[in-house]
């Protein structure tokens, strides 16, 4: 049966119960704990596998060896220096799409994913994430 | 009466998506309607060919927004056919969860679009608001609220813990009243009724003919559900009912649509309350061998169908996909014909049109039956031709 204005009651409930949006930018945006956002690098863990280079769907993530020393070397006096292998990894925020493919590729953890998700920026630099070995 | 013809769209002809509508009208009435695809291809199926597996699951998942789990699915299975891996039931388990609580949000979503284009918003906005219990569901599940990619070759990518599933059946719960109200709100309310009662009739065998799915066949009286016809995943366990309607007509195509979310609701304790333990995914082998597989999937617009094809490579060979709408595309010129010009993007939209996942392009040389390669560049310089013809000039741009 047809009754004309029936979504009246539910219409008058709902203008006093708070707003169901959120006060999105004023206030804080918490994002699930599990949440894929920017990714983090660790570069002391990194083995420079190229692992996740080769499976990002984007290629947003490039991975440098900075020193050439990635070999054993033999001095004079027959003293071995042990390789120093030093990775950059650069992460292009405009290509990423966030979706971790690059965590999971990762065996050595090298590489996780954060929550923080306020990446837009009008310098350009600060779309590319770069971190670098100290 | 002379006939007037009146072109709807491409800019937005019922949805935030392109496509052409040419109408010939006789008054208000559609007598004739012409339909056209392609301002949407992006391409996809060929990009997958220079993509490795995983990467091609990614760019597969972006072929839509709504059903982004449907398709994922689809070519997983199609690889892990090729593969021959066999799916742990958590897995299998995990993906008939995110399946399901996509089918949820992708109806309350067309509830929304469709009350919208009656003019129904106080419905809209409540349908989108309660849409969000479950895209916040997705997005603790999965990662995100859109693209979940909690796919991965093998199996799924997280697993889902104890309070999750207290969570989602909590959220669960709240859909399933507010669902209840809709579907009293639909019997009662004689607006809704006015707008979408013997609106975009298509009969049954008209449906059928036209090779219709999905929703839109079974608001045709059709039980068919690749769900229950070819179940995959577990959905062969699971009890849950095929819902159909005889109205044929927009109004149908509303009651499909909230029952089917209450049936979703259903699968969904189902599994949540019996999760089977153990791994959430197995291996892939390194290296895919050369095969072919084809898998069908019930997506919320309909049914999707994948064929995957490999030959040893790292690639793909070829990728092959028909989204619901290509299926669903046929009817909606026989629909709008006798309807008023007012109900025509409401006709439009009760199919639930996705365009981006229909537009193919292919150019057949029937004489000489040759096929040609068209490139970026090759497509941009005809465009810039069509339009310099029609007295518009982009060279230079
Ligand atoms: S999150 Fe995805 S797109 Fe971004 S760098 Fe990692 S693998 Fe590439
Ligand atoms: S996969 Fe991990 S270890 Fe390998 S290069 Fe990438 S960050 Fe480094």
């Amino acid at each position: 049966m047809a009754k004309p204005l029936a979504a009246l009651r539910e219409v008058f409930k709902n203008l006093f119960t708070a707003p169901s949006t959120a006060g999105y930018p004023h206030a804080k945006a918490c994002p699930d704990a599990g949440y894929r956002a920017r990714i983090k690098y660790t570069p002391q863990l990194c083995v420079g596998c190229q692992l996740c280079v080769k499976n990002c769907p984007a290629n947003a993530i490039t991975i440098t060896l900075l020193n050439p020393q990635d070999k054993p070397i033999t001095g004079e006096d027959g003293k071995v220096t042990p390789p120093v292998r030093k990775f950059e990894c650069k992460i292009d925020l405009t290509r990423c799409i966030f979706c971790a493919q690059c965590v999971d590729s990762c065996f050595k953890k090298a590489l996780c994913s954060s929550q923080e998700f306020e990446l837009a920026s009008a310098d350009k630099a600060a779309l590319t994430d770069v971190t670098k070995a100290g | 009466m002379p006939k007037v013809i009146v072109p709807l769209g491409p800019q937005h002809p019922a949805l935030k998506e392109p496509g052409n509508f040419t109408l010939m009208l006789e008054g208000e009435e559609i007598v004739d309607a012409a339909l056209r695809l392609g301002y949407n291809h992006r391409g996809i199926e060929k990009a997958a060919e220079s993509r490795n597996f995983i990467q091609a699951m990614y760019l597969i998942e972006r072929v839509c927004g709504i059903c982004s789990h449907a398709h994922a699915t689809c070519y997983v299975t199609n690889v892990e056919n090729i593969c021959g891996l066999e799916l742990p039931r958590r897995a299998q388990a995990i993906r008939v969860i995110t399946g399901e609580l996509e089918r949820i949000h992708s109806h309350l979503l067309w509830l929304g679009v469709a009350a919208h284009e009656i003019g129904f918003d106080t419905l809209f906005m409540y349908s989108w608001r309660d849409r969000e219990y479950i895209m916040d569901a997705l997005e603790t599940l999965s990662g995100n609220r859109v693209h979940y990619s909690i796919n991965t070759i093998g199996g799924v990518r997280r697993d889902i813990g104890k309070e999750q599933i207290e969570d989602i059946l909590k959220k669960l719960d709240l859909v399933e009243s507010r669902t209840n109200y809709y579907i009293k709100l639909a019997t009662q309310e004689p607006t809704l009724h006015a707008r979408t009662m013997g609106v975009g009739k298509l009969p049954k065998e008209e449906a059928l003919k036209r090779d219709a799915c999905g929703p839109l066949l079974r608001a045709s009286g059709v039980a068919r559900d690749v769900r229950k016809d070819d179940p995959y995943l577990l959905y062969g366990e699971l009890d849950f009912k095929v819902i159909t309607s005889d109205a044929c007509d927009v109004f149908g195509r509303v009651y499909v649509r909230v029952f089917e979310i209450l049936e979703s609701v259903k699968i969904l304790r189902q599994v949540l309350n019996n999760m089977p333990q153990g791994p959430v995914s197995v291996k892939m082998p390194p290296k895919v061998p050369a095969g072919e597989s084809v898998t069908r999937y019930e997506a919320p617009r309909g049914e999707d169908i994948h064929y995957v094809k490999t030959d040893g490579g790292v690639n793909p060979s070829r990728v092959k996909l028909r989204a619901p709408t290509l299926a669903n595309f046929e009817s909606v010129a026989y629909m709008l014909k006798g309807d008023q010009l007012a109900d025509a993007p409401l006709i439009i939209a009760a199919i639930d049109p996705c365009f981006s996942c229909t537009d193919r392009m292919a150019v057949v040389d029937k004489l000489s039956g040759q096929s040609q390669i068209e490139t970026f560049k090759d497509l941009r310089l005809k465009s810039i031709e069509h339009y310099k013809r029609k007295g518009i000039d982009f060279s230079k741009l």
